[in-house]
Formats: C-alpha cells, sequence, structure tokens
C-alpha cells in the first residue's frame, strides 16, 4: 500500500560501470522502456529498487497490524469481511512486493531479516494507533489514498516487475479507497458521537498522513537520480499537493473539518496548507513515534513463534524429497 | 453502559440454523485473530482466506435463522447481542488458538466433519439449507486439504512439531463428540429431511482422520469422554472473553448504523 517517499537513490555509479552499457541502459529509460530482472543494469539501479521495493513490502506487511487491531471488533459482520477482506489484501501486496524484490537478487528472507533487525525502513504511517473504529475508516479514505497517490505514477516505473506490481496494487488500493470513504460518510450520517469519533480520526490523522510523502522537495537529496532512471515522477511536494486538493473537496462533503486553521485556496484552485512538523516525522522515523516499539516487537514475536513451524514444512520438504529420490531409484 | 441481550425464539429450526452459524462464527473469529501474526506471509493469507469462508457462512445461516424466526432479529443482532449462555456453538470451535498445530488440528477436526456435512445437507428439503450447504461444501473442502497438509508436514516434520501436533490432538480430542450429538428438536427436522444426521458420518470423518494421522505418524486417542455443552449454552470460559471482544462496539454504542 504505502511507499513512502523516504527512498533516496544510491549514488550513480555509472563511472564504474561499462560505460557503453550505462549509455545503452539510460537510452531505454528515455525511450520509456521497461528493464526486465535479465537485463543488464547499474549496480545503483539495483541497489536503489531493492530497498524502494522492500521498504514498501515491509510496510505493507507492518501496515496489517494497525487494521488487524479491529478484526475482532468491527461493529458489524458485513464490516468484519470487508477488514479481513481488505488487511489479506494488504498481505497479497506485501508477497507481490517481496517477489518483485526477489527479481533483482535478495531473497524474501535476507529482506525481512533486515526489517526485523530494524535496518529497513517502512512507512512512518503505521506507528500511529488505531484508537476507534473511526481509524479505520480514516486510513482507509486518507492512507490509502496517499498511497495511491503515491503509487499511481509508479505503475509507469522503468522497473518492469514493480511497475506491474503496482498495477494491481493501485486498483485493490482504489477500492479500499472507496470502502473506507464509505466507512467515513456512515459515521458523519450517524449520531452525534459517531461524527465526533470522525472528526477526531481525522484530527489525529491528517498530518502524519500528509508526512507521508515525504520530505519537502528543498531537503529531499538525489531524488534527482530516481527522476532521471524514471522511478519517481513526480516530486513529494507535487505528490503531497495533488493528495490535499483531491482530499479537502471530499472533507467538505464528509462535513469534516481538515485540522488546519491556515488552510487556504489560492487563485489556481489549490489549497495551501501549513507548515508541516517535520521534526514529529523525524521522530517517528528515528523509532520514536506511538507504536514504533510495539510494531516491531509484534513482527518479530510472530517471525519467532513461527520457526518451528517453518523449520517443520522445510523439514518436511527435505524428507519428502528424500522418499521420492529413492523410490525413483529403486 | 448496559446494552440488554435480544430475546430469541428457538424453534427447532432456527435453532438448527442458529448452532451451524455459531459454529461457523466463532471458529472464523477465532482464525481472524491469526491475521497479521501467522508464522509465515503465506499463512496470513491462508488463514483469513478460511475465515472469511467461514464468516460468509455465518451471515447466511444467521439471516436464514433469523427468517425462521420470524421476528425483528437480524444477522448483526443475532451475533452481537446474545450473551455466552444464548451461544449454541461447538466447544471445539471456541478453543483458543494456541499455537499454530493446536489452531490446525482444531481446524481438522471441524473440517473433516463440516465437509461431510454440508455435503450431506446438500440434499436437504429445505433449498435454503440445501444451497448454502453447496457453497459451503466447496470451502469445507478446500479448508480440510488445507488442514490435512498442515497437519502430515507437522507431524512428519521435527521432533518439536511432532511434539506440539500430537499435544494439540490429544488437548482437542474430547471437543469432538458434541459434534456427532443430536437433540429431539433436531430429530424431528432429520426425519423431514431438512436436517442432517451426523450419526452415520462418523465412521468416515474417523476414516478421514485415521489416514492423516497415520501419514503424519501421529497417534489418535483411544479415550472416549467426551465433553458436551455448547449446543445448550453451556460453554468453556474461553467465549465469554471472544464476545466481550466481539460485540465490544454494538454494547458500547447500542442501536447505531455502521
Amino acid at each position: 500500500m504505502y511507499t513512502q517517499a523516504l527512498n533516496t537513490a544510491e549514488a550513480d555509479d555509472r563511472g564504474l560501470e561499462d560505460a557503453a552499457k550505462a549509455a545503452q541502459f539510460q537510452a531505454r529509460i528515455d525511450a520509456e522502456e521497461r528493464i526486465e530482472p535479465n537485463d543488464w543494469m547499474p549496480g545503483a539501479y539495483r541497489k536503489t529498487l531493492t530497498r524502494q521495493i522492500s521498504q514498501h513490502a515491509h510496510s505493507e506487511i507492518v501496515g496489517m497490524l494497525p487494521e488487524g487491531n479491529w478484526i475482532t471488533r468491527a461493529p458489524t459482520l458485513r464490516r468484519k469481511a470487508a477488514l479481513l477482506a481488505k488487511v489479506q489484501d494488504e498481505c497479497g501486496h506485501g508477497l507481490y512486493l517481496y517477489a518483485a524484490a526477489e527479481t533483482l537478487g535478495s531473497s524474501r528472507e535476507e529482506l525481512v531479516d533486515a526489517m526485523l533487525a530494524g535496518k529497513a525502513k517502512y512507512s512512518s504511517i503505521f506507528n500511529y494507533p488505531t484508537l476507534t473504529w473511526a481509524d479505520i475508516g480514516t486510513i482507509g479514505w486518507l492512507v490509502d489514498g496517499a498511497a495511491i497517490m503515491n503509487q499511481i505514477p509508479l505503475c509507469r516505473c522503468s522497473y518492469g516487475p514493480y511497475a506491474r506490481a503496482m498495477i494491481r496494487v493501485c486498483k485493490e488500493e482504489s477500492f479500499h479507497q472507496r470502502q473506507g470513504y464509505e466507512i467515513m460518510l456512515t459515521l458523519c450520517r450517524g449520531s452525534d458521537e459517531q461524527k465526533a469519533m470522525a472528526q477526531d480520526a481525522l484530527n489525529r490523522w491528517w498530518w502524519p498522513v500528509l508526512m507521508m510523502f515525504g520530505p519537502p522537495d528543498a531537503t529531499s537529496q538525489h531524488s534527482d537520480t530516481s527522476t532521471k532512471w524514471k522511478i519517481k515522477r513526480f516530486s513529494n511536494d507535487e505528490l503531497r499537493q495533488k493528495f490535499v486538493d483531491a482530499t479537502v473537496p471530499q472533507a467538505q462533503y464528509l462535513g469534516l473539518t481538515i485540522p488546519d486553521p491556515g488552510m487556504t485556496q489560492d487563485a489556481d484552485g489549490h489549497w495551501r496548507y501549513s507548515e508541516i512538523d517535520w521534526t514529529e516525522f523525524k521522530q517517528v522515523l528515528a523509532g520514536n513515534g506511538p507504536c514504533n516499539r510495539d510494531r516491531m516487537a509484534a513482527r518479530r514475536k510472530a517471525h519467532a513463534e513461527g520457526a518451528w513451524v517453518r523449520e517443520a514444512a522445510a523439514a518436511y520438504a527435505a524428507k519428502r524429497a528424500q522418499r521420492q529420490t529413492a523410490q525413483a531409484a529403486e | 453502559m448496559v446494552v440488554a441481550n435480544i430475546e430469541v425464539s428457538e424453534t427447532p429450526l432456527m435453532l438448527y440454523a442458529l448452532r451451524r452459524a455459531d459454529d461457523a462464527l466463532i471458529l472464523g473469529h477465532r482464525l481472524s485473530e491469526w491475521c497479521g501474526h501467522a508464522p509465515m506471509l503465506e499463512e496470513d493469507m491462508a488463514l483469513s482466506n478460511i475465515a472469511l469462508d467461514l464468516i460468509g457462512q455465518a451471515r447466511e445461516l444467521y439471516s436464514y435463522a433469523a427468517r425462521a424466526e420470524g421476528g425483528d432479529n437480524d444477522e448483526d443482532k443475532l451475533a452481537y447481542l446474545r450473551d455466552v449462555r444464548q451461544y449454541r456453538n461447538l466447544l471445539l470451535v471456541e478453543q483458543p488458538n494456541g499455537d499454530f498445530a493446536q489452531t490446525l488440528v482444531r481446524q481438522f477436526f471441524y473440517s473433516a466433519f463440516a465437509d461431510l456435512y454440508w455435503r450431506a445437507m446438500m440434499s436437504s428439503r429445505d433449498a435454503t439449507l440445501a444451497a448454502i450447504a453447496a457453497k459451503s461444501e466447496k470451502e469445507s473442502a478446500y479448508h480440510l486439504r488445507h488442514a490435512s497438509e498442515w497437519l502430515i508436514r507437522l507431524g512428519d516434520g521435527t521432533d518439536e512439531s511432532h511434539a506440539r501436533a500430537q499435544a494439540a490432538i490429544d488437548h482437542l480430542w474430547a471437543f469432538t463428540g458434541e459434534m456427532f450429538a443430536v437433540d429431539d428438536g433436531e430429530r424431528a427436522l432429520i426425519h423431514a429431511g431438512i436436517a442432517v444426521d451426523p450419526g452415520p458420518l462418523r465412521g468416515r470423518w474417523l476414516q478421514t482422520l485415521s489416514d492423516v494421522a497415520r501419514e503424519a505418524t501421529l497417534i489418535l486417542p483411544q479415550n472416549d469422554w467426551m465433553q458436551q455443552g455448547g449446543r445448550t449454552g453451556r460453554h468453556s470460559e474461553h467465549l465469554g472473553h471472544l464476545l466481550s471482544e466481539l460485540q465490544s462496539m454494538q454494547r458500547t454504542f447500542p442501536g447505531l448504523t455502521w
């Protein structure tokens, strides 16, 4: 779901590579051709994409936790089934994305180990807690909405497996986004208590969602390399502005107030938001968000407690292969 | 804030559907507790999938039960506004997830039964029950295959997985007898060709268990003492905790639309 513009491209190491191959590679990118797993690619391109795709996969998997927090408490059977299906979709996205990352030469195990060791990042948004049912609506509406804004351009990313994964992921995300908005609409048409719940959730999620697009362009390094490689097609601030412009009318329709009293609409129709608290963003990235420790602990626990199951599956597969070999030899 | 339990008129047909609905919901809920915490991503997917099938079955059966009852109840009232003593599920399905072996053994015992049960119900004289059974049978055939394959892997995997799987079988065995019990109300529905008589299914159920256990190098217990009570609302202590979570929103915010 949720790529975050945390990803900074590796320094371009073309100088160290075969110059002719590098020139040919860039020419293919410029001609909007897709790069496929067996094609030659600069080491830095491979490394940048491995990092970005695996961070995206980790985000999907960690992202199951805040929403999963409400599966057992969803207010109706219809909502329960829809939420469970949604969280299951996130898991599916994680699986595709790990598979896409594996085409670049790293195994899922290595990538997951890096995340569990705290060496790989995931989207900062999942370090916030889901406190009420309205948070489930808000995550669908805003977090998935922001993810779609980030990911639609990735459907045209130069790396084929990632671009194709994004096409499928975006279709499902747009369904999730509508589902989340529908939860909000139901709350906003409900009792005063439900409306207050919806407004409270918007108040808590609004700023962290804007941070999902990553640091402002002025401070973002290396994105020129990602742009040249057509991994990134819009800047953080461009995507953030698009998101805000799309979201303000949606909030108005719900009758909710965006928690930014300084927001104004400019002559071109763009909604200009106030300064984002980047200190909070940095703190959350540094591990100091409200749920960083809980999220990592939950993933590590699942991994550790599942070890005997994975070992059993591997042991059984080995025994079976051995028996089949023995049978074939008879 | 206290929200009253609904009143339910348990006519034989209503109760028959309600019991099956409660089985499906409670087991689906238990499986959904794994989502995000399974031993591998493939199992997060698979257990969620099975949970979704079961919750889907529960919704159809609750709606049918509500129609059979003919009052104001609906699927959500039946699920969210009955207390422990009004729930009619098997004790087996409310047992906690435990480790992965316990979850899979619970699923195996239930799915091996459900698969036979739904297949038999496809010939019910009640067209709705027959239709629900036709859909559920396809699903439970997959659930059984999934659980059987895992039980074989665990039983014939490592020493640890073998020991865990055997412990789970020994622990859950006493909850399997209830699946085959029938009361007078149900007996009348069986005679009318509406309900399924589970008694004759026991032989084939046991055969499935024996076949899988043999391949898994696991042993089925010999003891035949069986726990009973779920069908009449005498549950284990575990169900109350499950319901307090499941029902928390409806109990806290009565009568709202979500």
